[in-house]
């Protein structure tokens, strides 16, 4: 009977060890707070051109992350991309005036939405939409505008549309 | 000419009726599952031999897989002052590919080989004769119990080696090489989805891998030809045939998931 | 082709043949291993079923316990025609007879205690202390009580055969089938194995069947004999009505004579042309 003992404590012991990695797999790896992530308001925002974003990149306010993206589609009147996004409810006290840019962390880094809030008394709601944005930076366009502005000796311009 | 075709057509026959009768012989271990429910006691014997035993392997491989992770990533990402990003591509390396089919592997070689050994020896020896002859049917007291237990150890060990080899990544990573612990896993948390990868990596894609991994294990042990010489052979095919499979099905799995 | 067809069972059922097989035929491959096979098995006596190696003695065990299928022929075990029946039938009759084989077949991964217990546990819902009692009764009916502990890999031949023995009658069987049960024994072993099997039947009210080659040995024991050979019965009757038949086999078989009806040569080429003598 000892050795049976021993035996299904070893199992016993396996089973925590294996229950153990997927609860750090869960918790530590990966984000858990994925899957409360429905919780959040949504809010959307239009694109002329949202470049390399995808889906589930982050929202971030002053580099904080406060949401994700969770939609993006395409206007088929406006030809515009609209982008929904999910805020997470604590953060609750965005002004309506706030702008949307899509913006790389790095150089070949992942594409993300940074928000900048604005001055308004009224915040958004769930459904609410965000009128200010700027698009991806499109390194082709970049440089071919770059191209034709030095070939007729213009200054670059400081901001891209 | 011919003869090369009739060779081909041998071998294709010969092969569908290996598949069919493995088939068969899943049906009949499926059926037996139902008689276990009342032994558990079997699944537990069975867990220690094919689990806790393969923990040791596992576990080392998996801290070295990481850490010669953690090495590589860092050389490629330092030239592009990318090493915060060396958490994430420890990580969604190990959760998707490497643990899973890396366990498996293991799993084949240590475990699975084993219990097709096992098997064979029980039917050279004539137990499986003899537990037939005893109104005991192998398939409810030898077959399903060591399937079942395979099948429930795979993910666990999948899950270990994964976990571990984040361990040995994060070693190498910051204690070592002197990436920011805090970047390290704050960048694997933003990239790493808990269903999409965690749960669709290692937890489908192992418990998939295990299925094939100990039917092709029991089954090569119940069909090897009762000689010295077919328990090796069966013994050999274990371990090339899961691993074929294995490499194969994570490709499908892959573009189920992750492609597109 | 038998000698005589044994009568058609009459009278009283406990006189019936335990076993009756009729018209048996089988085919290994292209072999013929039986043809047209007659044979009874009568209710507690023993009976042996002799030939030269690969005469498909074994076989005839296995089909009797249904692991094998004739191709033609019935075969049937107390009433009931073994290859009719389903598999829960089957198992319902295999749990009234066992089997001894060759190797012993004891459970390596269970100790002699367990492989005993192994039958009792898997189809009774003894309470342990009960079944601890009956194995040990077991046990000590073949001698092994002290080895209990002992894992098969630890035992001799002779000690694997008699614990493995002592599982076969763990569920007190109406009848137990011993294939080869001396071969590569010693002679003190087969001795012991001898009188094992010999008191087991009577004090148990068994029914035993076995295969063997081993003439000496298994002619003192068994009550009637059946000789079998190139898939017929070649002669049958009480070992001593066997010593006195006139058949050239049955006296080159029991006398183990080198040559005589069965060549000492497989077949083969004149021997002159073989060596392009001629």
């Amino acid at each position: 009977m000892g050795t049976l003992k021993k035996l299904e404590l070893a199992v016993g012991v396996f089973v925590v060890l294996g229950l153990a990695a997927f609860f750090m797999l869960a918790m530590k790896v990966s984000n858990i707070a994925d899957l409360g992530e429905d919780k959040g308001y949504k809010i959307t925002a239009r694109f002329e051109n949202v470049g390399g974003l995808k889906v589930r990149a982050p929202v971030t306010l002053g580099g904080v992350r406060i949401g994700r993206v969770v939609g993006i589609d395409l206007d088929a009147r406006s030809y515009e991309a609209v982008v929904t996004l999910s805020i997470e409810p604590k953060y609750d006290r965005l002004p309506t005036d706030s702008s949307a840019s899509i913006l790389t962390s790095g150089v070949l880094g992942e594409q993300y939405v940074g928000l900048e809030p604005g001055g308004m008394d009224e915040y958004l709601k769930n459904g609410g939409s965000l009128k200010l944005t700027q698009s991806a930076l499109v390194l082709e366009k970049l440089i071919g505008r770059m191209v034709t502005n030095a070939a007729s000796g213009d200054k670059p311009p400081a901001k891209t549309p | 000419m011919i003869e090369g075709l009739q060779r081909l057509g041998r071998a294709t026959l010969f092969w569908f009726n290996r598949l069919g009768r493995a088939t068969l012989f899943l049906l009949r271990l499926l059926g037996a599952l139902a008689a276990l429910g009342k032994r558990p006691g079997l699944i537990v014997k069975q867990l220690y031999s094919v689990g806790v035993l393969s923990l040791p392997i596992i576990a080392m491989s998996g801290l070295f897989v990481g850490m010669v992770l953690g090495l590589q990533g860092y050389a490629n990402l330092v030239d592009f002052g990318a090493t915060s990003s060396l958490g994430t591509v420890v990580a969604l390396s190990l959760v998707r590919e490497l643990g899973p089919v890396l366990a498996a592997l293991l799993y084949a070689a240590r475990a699975g080989s084993a219990l097709t050994a096992e098997i064979g020896l029980m039917k050279v020896t004539e137990q499986l004769a003899a537990m037939q002859m005893m109104a005991v049917d192998p398939f409810a007291r030898v077959f399903a119990p060591r399937f079942v237990a395979g099948v429930i150890a795979m993910p666990l060990l999948a899950g270990i080696f994964t976990a571990i080899g984040i361990l040995g990544g994060y070693f190498v990573a910051v204690q070592q090489l002197g990436v920011d612990s805090g970047a390290f896993w704050s960048q694997m948390q933003a990239a790493v989805r808990l269903v999409d990868d965690v749960v669709n990596g290692v937890v489908v894609k192992s418990a998939v891998f295990g299925w094939v991994a100990n039917w092709i294990a029991v089954f090569e042990g119940y069909d090897a030809i009762p000689t010295s010489e077919g328990i090796s052979l069966a013994t050999t095919r274990t371990v090339v045939n899961t691993a074929l499979v294995v490499l194969a099905l994570d490709f499908v799995l892959t573009a189920i998931f992750f492609g597109a | 082709m038998s000698a005589t067809a044994p009568a058609v069972p009459n009278g009283p059922p406990d006189t019936y043949p335990l076993v009756t097989v009729r018209g048996l035929t089988f085919h290994r491959g292209d072999r013929v291993i039986f043809q047209n096979v007659d044979l009874d098995i009568r209710r507690g006596g023993i009976t042996a079923i002799m030939g030269p190696s690969g005469a498909g003695k074994t076989t005839l065990l296995r089909l009797i316990g249904g692991q094998l299928r004739p191709e033609a022929g019935r075969i049937e075990v107390d009433g009931a025609c073994v290859h009719e029946l389903g598999r829960r039938e089957l198992y319902q009759l295999r749990k009234r007879m066992s089997m001894l084989f060759q190797s012993g077949a004891l459970f390596t991964d269970l100790s002699v205690f367990d492989n005993v217990a192994f039958p009792l546990r898997e189809h009774t819902r003894l309470p342990e202390n009960l079944i601890r009692t009956l194995v040990l009764m077991k046990l000590e009916a073949v001698g092994l009580r002290g080895a209990r502990d002992l894992m098969p890999s630890e035992l001799s031949g002779g000690m694997a055969r008699r614990a493995a023995l002592a599982r076969a009658i763990a569920l007190d069987p109406m009848m137990i089938l011993y294939d080869e049960p001396f071969s590569g024994q010693d002679p003190i072993t087969m001795g012991v194995l001898i009188k094992l099997i010999r008191t087991l039947n009577d004090a148990l009210g068994l029914t035993s069947v076995i295969v063997s080659h081993d003439v000496k040995e298994t002619a003192s024991i068994a009550d009637y004999i059946y000789l079998i050979s190139d898939g017929l019965v070649v002669d049958h009757g009480a070992p001593d009505a066997l010593e006195r038949s006139s058949s050239a086999w049955v006296e080159q078989f029991l006398h183990a004579l080198p040559d005589g009806p069965m060549s000492f040569h497989y077949p083969a080429l004149p021997y002159a042309q073989d060596l392009s003598l001629e």
